[in-house]
């Protein structure tokens, strides 16, 4: 267990949720895939922390990043549920009013 | 480190990627959902095995008591009851296979190539009142405005997800006479 395990897990995680946001049609999966991608930032952010820095201030940007993905998914809830209100769907590609 | 902590290690990380991918890949969102509470539980091991106690605490309870409920919410409350198949269509699966895998290959070769100085010896201390001292003195400002953030979106979520009443008049979204 060393920092590059560490760094090739978080970069896996990431890929797994880029890949999630891309191909995902359903918007709560295009959600997952984020977690995912901020799960992997967090995990740097503590590798980093535990391994090179002598400050512990990578801990504490992760609970920052925690407490907006938090917030970022009680929005997300809020608005799936006035687009499936709206539409009858929640897949993102059901969302183009604002299209010219 | 070899020896107990090492095999615990690699369970962790293969048990955290691996469902990672299976969130990625499954057909049924209720199984993705699955999925990524395990991926939750294994970042939350490696933050013990990073000897970051109070984020793996934190982890478990706001990412898998929290986010992954909401998460659940939005898949249940998102589909129709009567339609058993909860749909997860997926598109562009090549193009985004291939960009993930060329990306993934770039962080890697990154992440093995020996470019950071290491701190000479690592330390397993509990963190976390240093932490609770630090966000009440260097960091106080973001912690503040975290919890300013944090009422907007209660605020925010309250107000999108509120039903429409049409009995009920909104003199603020009327046309300006």
């Amino acid at each position: 267990m060393a920092l590059d395990k560490l760094l090739v897990i978080a970069a896996a995680l990431f890929c797994c949720g880029l890949y999630t946001i891309l191909t995902r049609r359903n918007a709560v999966a295009v959600l997952m895939g984020v977690e995912l991608v901020l799960n992997a930032a967090n995990i740097n952010f503590v590798a980093f922390s535990h391994y090179v820095s002598h400050l512990i201030g990578g801990q504490i940007f992760a609970v920052f990043v925690i407490v907006l993905a938090a917030a970022e998914a009680a929005v997300a809830l809020a608005i799936f549920l006035r687009l499936f209100s709206t539409t009858g769907t929640v897949e993102v590609d059901a969302a183009d009013q604002l299209r010219g | 480190m070899k020896g107990p902590a090492d095999l615990i290690f690699y369970v962790l990380a293969a048990m955290t990627v691996g469902s990672a991918i299976l969130v990625a890949t499954l057909r049924n969102i209720i199984y993705s959902a699955v999925a990524l509470l395990f991926t939750f539980g294994g970042v939350a091991g490696l933050y013990v095995l990073l000897s970051a106690d109070f984020l793996a605490a934190t982890q478990l309870l706001v990412y898998v008591g929290g986010i992954l409920v909401l998460i659940m919410f939005a898949v249940f409350l998102s589909n129709r009851i009567s339609s058993v198949k909860l749909s997860n269509p997926v598109h562009f699966r090549l193009p985004a296979a291939g960009i993930c895998l060329v990306l993934f290959g770039t962080l890697a070769y990154t992440a093995v190539s020996p470019a950071f100085a290491l701190k000479a010896r690592v330390t397993y201390q509990p963190t976390t009142a240093e932490i609770g001292e630090l966000l009440m003195t260097r960091y106080l400002l973001p912690f503040e405005v975290a919890s300013v953030l944090l009422l907007a979106a209660l605020i925010g979520a309250a107000l999108l997800s509120r039903p429409d009443r049409p009995d009920v008049a909104r003199p603020d979204m009327e046309e300006p006479k």
